[in-house]
């Protein structure tokens, strides 16, 4: 076998976006050690775990938003930290929690924003960002708040532009930290029926964190449940979500049963009188 | 702020394509011939007054030799510096509001003018030194007082509120300094000491001129150049980042340059109150734009600058005042207001 080929072989079993070994820490504050993750090419992962367990500094780490202090973050085999970021941006997208619309910005514009790593100082407006522009607008189903200034619209309708101006961004990877917080069911739903489109109809990569477990069970494809900075369990979440994992991973006593409208895990906490009961035999033995 | 931004796009062949919005070039246009219309008036104006039309004329080497001694010797250089001067305040201010995301992290704010000001005591009160070492010793003194807010402020990053409040801070210790500085003086040195403290654009020659114009010749482009990329950080930092922007790299260089701009401003006319705080704002009521609208800010700081030195001399009869009076007394205005509505506005 050739040089080529053997790389080429080797690549195809590798992911495009990895964890290996990492540990992660703000200042001194280890949030997790020796911690590695796979993200599946193609997959639509969620992250979920208690508070505090980690899943967003491992987005953050995995968006190269945050260094490693030790391990290394992998994007199609190049250490991340190493890429140009602008390369790195048209490869990897993120849609933060915190992002502030400036003052007076229409939606095209701030979703024309997302260009900027195809850009530069003699590239600054071509045809193609123009027409990638409009089509996340549509895809998003904003095109018709085009002209409307960002602080004008409700919640649900800003995030959807933050999405648009990712998309714009073009990349195979998409990466979401919380996008349904602050939004109500119906927004919340809304923005996962979005990117589940996001991820059948154009293939992309989505990672996302998520808080609710019912809802990343319901649209996750692969899902990695963290605790204490280590991963618990990963999988499809038919493989992997049963009442023995919500309680190691939540503590959390409850029934898993299928999904009525899905078929997908559905986790019903117990009542909490049986819990009670529960907490009375466990410390009675 | 209600009116649509209008962007067009100008393409060539070969991948050649700019982004122009229409709006800013307006603006920008029509502040360039308020601030050469104000430059033109300011020369004509003094104990010998010369019409628009001569000064035109001197200015394209066609006047009598009385006309090319006042216009070209005595008045142009203090127009150039008081343009130059305007420009960098201008632009300094802009860079410095738009990292803080602040309309307060204005280098008048900030305690930068003050710490100009306390390196201009230093020279004048205990050294008695020249109009040079003045000159140096407010440069000097910017220069550190960015220093101790960049590592005061710095923690990871600056932000906002520490930027501002951090500046606050050195404001009031420089000023105290200041103040103990004027009162260790003598009467003539004290009265020197205040009048720089003014602000003041008088007998300002082309030595003034070149290191000014070398100065902004140099950073300007190399802001310029970071302009979009602080753009995209006015949407936080890690979408900034997302996006493949270094933060903190663009923030840095853009900070330093902001720092020297106005420290260098400061040194060649004294501390010219407000015009880094209001030009950026009144350029950005214009133009409608959001983003640092940085050639906007540089141009308005160069008109305003000019048209209140011209006002200084022309509003109070025969008793001309420093330019710092005028700006500061518009300017603090401005800021009452600004304040008031930031706070309706709910953002302070």
């Amino acid at each position: 076998m050739s040089a080529v080929a053997e790389s080429v072989s080797k690549r195809s079993t590798v992911n495009r976006l990895s964890a290996e070994n990492v540990t992660l820490a703000y200042d001194q504050r280890v949030i997790a050690e020796q911690l590695s993750v796979e993200i599946p090419d193609n997959s639509f992962t969620v992250i979920v775990g208690p508070n505090a367990c980690g899943k967003s500094t491992l987005l953050r780490a995995l968006s190269r938003m945050l260094r490693p202090s030790e391990g290394r973050v992998l994007l199609d085999g190049q250490v991340i930290q190493s890429m140009p970021a602008k390369k790195v941006a048209r490869t990897l997208g993120l849609l933060p929690q915190s992002s502030i619309a400036p003052d007076g910005i229409t939606v095209a514009d701030l979703v024309g924003r997302g260009r900027y790593p195809h850009q530069g100082l003699l590239r600054q407006w071509s045809a193609e960002d123009e027409r990638v522009v409009q089509e996340s607008m549509r895809q998003t189903g904003v095109a018709e708040l085009a002209d409307r200034y960002v602080d004008e619209l409700s919640g649900g309708q800003r995030q959807r532009v933050w999405i648009a101006m990712a998309l714009a961004q073009q990349t195979p990877l998409l990466l979401l930290d919380e996008p349904t917080t602050y939004l109500d069911i119906q927004h919340q739903i809304d923005v996962l029926d979005l990117c589940a489109e996001l991820h059948e109809t154009q293939g992309r990569t989505l990672v996302a964190v998520l808080h609710d477990l019912n809802h990343a069970a319901r649209y996750a494809t692969h899902l990695i449940a963290l605790r204490g900075g280590e991963v618990i369990a990963e999988g499809a979440p038919n493989d992997i979500v049963t009442a023995e994992l919500v309680e190691q991973v939540f503590g959390l006593r409850c029934q898993v049963i299928d999904d009525p409208e899905t078929g997908t895990p559905l986790v019903v906490p117990a009542a909490r009188k049986a819990r009670a009961e529960r907490q009375r035999l466990t410390t009675a033995s | 702020m209600k009116t649509r931004s209008m962007n067009r796009a100008v393409r060539a062949p070969g991948g050649l394509s700019l982004r122009l919005d229409l709006r800013a070039l307006i603006v920008v246009a029509l502040l360039l011939v308020a601030a050469c219309a104000a430059g033109v008036a300011l020369i004509g104006t003094g104990d010998a007054k010369i019409p628009a039309a001569d000064v035109l004329r001197t200015l394209a080497g066609h006047g009598t030799a009385y006309q090319d001694f006042i216009v070209n010797e005595l008045r142009l250089p203090r127009v150039l510096v008081g343009l130059l001067v305007g420009a960098s305040l201008g632009l300094g201010g802009a860079l410095f509001q738009s990292v803080s995301r602040n309309p307060l992290g204005s280098p008048d704010v900030l305690g930068l003018s003050q710490g100009s000001t306390a390196g201009a005591l230093v020279v004048i009160v205990l050294m008695s030194g020249s109009t040079t070492q003045v000159t140096v010793g407010a440069l000097i003194g910017g220069l550190a007082t960015g220093l101790a807010i960049y590592l005061l402020a710095w923690k990871q990053g600056v932000h906002g509120y520490r930027l501002v409040l951090v500046g606050i801070g050195v404001s009031a210790i420089a000023t105290a300094v200041n103040g103990y500085l004027l009162t260790k003086a003598d009467m003539v040195d004290a009265a020197r000491a205040v009048v720089w403290m003014t602000g003041s654009l008088d007998g300002r020659d082309w030595d003034q001129v070149w290191p000014l114009l070398a100065l902004c010749a140099v950073l300007v482009p190399v802001v310029l150049a970071g302009a979009r990329g602080l753009r995209m950080t006015e949407m936080g930092d890690d979408v900034a980042n997302a996006l493949g922007v270094p933060v903190q790299r663009v923030r840095l260089v853009l900070m330093v340059c902001a720092v020297l701009l106005v420290a260098a401003a400061t040194a060649a006319a004294g501390p010219v109150s407000f015009v880094a705080l209001t030009a950026p704002q009144l350029a950005r009521r214009l133009t409608r734009s959001p983003g640092p609208n940085l050639v906007p800010s540089l141009c308005m700081g160069a008109a305003l600058l000019v048209a209140a030195d011209w006002a200084s001399q022309r509003a109070f009869g025969a008793d001309q005042l420093p330019v710092g009076v005028v700006t500061g007394v518009l300017g603090g205005g401005y800021l009452l207001w600004l304040l008031v509505t930031e706070r309706r506005a709910g953002r302070i």
